[in-house]
């Protein structure tokens, strides 16, 4: 049995549809990326899934029970860290996540012994006795990781864990998360699609409140735009006999010019099934003393896929 | 009972971790001995009593006791904490017990920091200490009502004025319930029974038979129901605002 299920969640705010219709699993072992733009749904995804919210219709699971109708046995197994990380301003670090540790049903000693392996893990032993109110971004943020992660539990649901903090920070996060990515199944929102491609097993693209993909990276990476497609600069040399002599190599598609910078012409070369290889391209150019500057495979980014699929539904 | 006690510690706590706390209670024991000396005018009455100190009591709480309870949810949800403490493994009802446990409890300190009165009628002639008794725990009481009330209503919105606007307007309902000037507006047009409901509202009323002598059953069972409504109200408003 999954260890998240969705089905069919729709949630309504008066006319306003802000989650039409989303469905999906998780199992143990999965990183699943939700990835969309602002506003797209995400933390209301998330909201009726940790069973805060009430969904209009649709059900959620948290390893085979009901977050609304089984809240509490759902909530024993799942940490959550909401939209932008609120914890209370007034306690101190260490009495927060003492107090959160308490409510979850573990006792004193078990408290302490998970605290101090959290405060290792994900690096809060200098603010321990600070106020929350007084810490800057970056360790709100691993207050709100830490809190989540107290009474180790079998699901995570971060909502933009990485949000605020710096390079260093968000690289250890990422680290911290493929650590113990193998026990759990977790679900994080972002819109940083380099960490859908660090992190995520899985990336579920959602805008406008619907599921637009759901499918591991590489699969999407694979559906992109240009997908196998070679860049090839030529600066010295005729750039209408270079794409005359590119044409005809075998498994060449389409050759177009990108742009045209200060003299120097970049090729795009969209490629059919059996692509050439930059070696046998600069081969071909070369035969015909055209010099080309660089020929290499463009790898399609997340960003062209997310840009492709956002962007396609609004017409 | 666990996570009630928790939340009613940390509740606790947070009174005391602004300066908020040592204002309430100093603006608290300023007004209720201002009230006694100068306008009820405790040495000139010659009685050694303090009745002229709990009749400004449901006046007091009208505005203290909102100013207490506003935060209670109302902050929360300016902090998004709400969503925090909504998703642990507790039920709605052990967070809204513990809560409003926790103000009842900071209204009790201020209520015992007002003892050396007490003490002072006692050094200065014989008073019915029954009757003080009865009229602090009543005091306590009606200020836990009042409570009640005021949480519930801090469950609606996530900004504390209005919080606190809404719930005084609210107990001054409750407050005024008992005077003629109410009663007999609502006498000329609704029939005997609900002027009777009306007037068996009025927290005046109920404390002012509270005050008079021994506690007054149907008075403290009047306290006790209201406050288990505005409890019960208070979790319904929590639970409805997970649909909204």
């Amino acid at each position: 049995m999954a260890l998240v299920e969705a089905r069919d969640l729709v949630k309504r705010f008066g006319s306003l549809t802000a989650v039409d219709g989303i469905s999906f699993k998780v199992e143990r072992g999965e990183v699943v990326g939700f990835l969309g733009p602002n506003g797209a749904g995400k933390s209301t995804a998330m909201k009726m899934i940790s069973g805060f919210l009430l969904p209009t219709s649709g059900q959620a699971w948290i390893d085979g029970h009901d977050s609304h109708a089984d809240a509490i046995a759902a909530r024993r197994r799942l940490g959550y860290l909401p939209e932008g990380a609120p914890a209370y301003a007034d306690m101190s670090v260490g009495a927060f996540l003492s107090f959160i540790a308490a409510m979850h049903g573990l006792r004193k000693a078990q408290a302490n012994d998970r605290l101090a392996e959290l405060v290792e893990r994900v690096h809060l032993a200098e603010v321990w006795n600070q106020r929350i109110d007084s810490l800057s971004k970056g360790f709100k943020r691993r207050v709100g990781i830490a809190q989540a992660l107290v009474h180790d539990p079998d699901v995570l649901i971060l909502d933009e864990p990485t949000d605020g903090l710096d390079p260093n920070q968000k690289y250890e996060m990422r680290a911290l998360i493929r650590a113990i990515a193998a026990r759990k199944a977790i679900i994080i929102s972002t819109h940083i699609l380099e960490e859908v491609e660090a992190v995520c097993g899985r990336v579920i693209i959602i805008a406008r409140g619907r599921m637009l993909a759901d499918a591991a990276p590489d699969v999407l990476l694979a559906g992109a735009p240009h997908a196998g497609a070679l860049a090839v600069t030529i600066a010295t040399g005729d750039p209408q006999r270079a794409i005359e002599i590119i044409s005809k190599e075998p498994g060449v598609a389409k050759v177009a010019v990108a742009e045209r910078v200060n003299g120097v012409t970049h090729l795009l070369v969209q490629t059919a099934q059996k692509a050439p290889s930059a070696s046998e391209l600069a081969g071909a150019l070369g035969r015909a003393d055209i010099a080309a500057d660089e020929i290499y495979l463009k790898r399609p980014t997340l960003d062209d896929v997310f840009r492709q699929i956002t962007t396609a539904t609004e017409h | 009972m666990r996570p009630t006690l928790l939340v009613f510690r940390r509740e606790l706590a947070a009174y005391f971790s602004t300066p908020v706390a040592a204002v309430f209670l100093i603006v608290f024991l300023a007004l209720s001995a201002g009230m006694t000396f100068l306008v009820s005018g405790f040495f000139d009455r010659g009685q050694a009593d303090l009745s002229g100190f709990f009749f400004w009591h449901p006046w007091l709480y009208l505005i203290l006791m909102p100013a207490i309870a506003m935060r209670l949810w109302a902050e929360e949800r300016r902090s998004g904490t709400i969503e925090l403490l909504m998703t642990l493994p507790v039920e709605p009802w052990q967070i809204v017990l513990g809560k409003w446990l926790a103000a009842w409890a900071f209204a009790a300190l201020a209520l015992v920091l007002t003892m050396p009165l007490w003490i002072t009628v006692n050094w200065l002639g014989s008073p019915d200490n029954g009757v003080i008794v009865s009229s602090y725990l009543g005091s306590w009481l009606m200020a836990g009502a009042f409570l009640a009330l005021a949480a519930a209503i801090s469950g609606l919105t996530k900004s504390q004025v209005l919080a606190f606007i809404a719930a005084t307007a609210v107990s001054f309902l409750f407050v005024m319930a008992g005077y003629d000037l109410v009663i007999s507006t609502v006498r000329s047009w609704a029939p005997a029974i609900v002027v009777d409901a009306v007037r068996s509202m009025s927290f005046l009323e109920h404390f002012r038979r509270i005050t008079e002598g021994v506690l007054e059953f149907p008075s403290i069972v009047f306290f006790v129901s209201l406050i288990v409504f505005c409890l019960w109200l208070n979790i319904q408003v929590v639970q409805v605002k997970k649909a909204a």
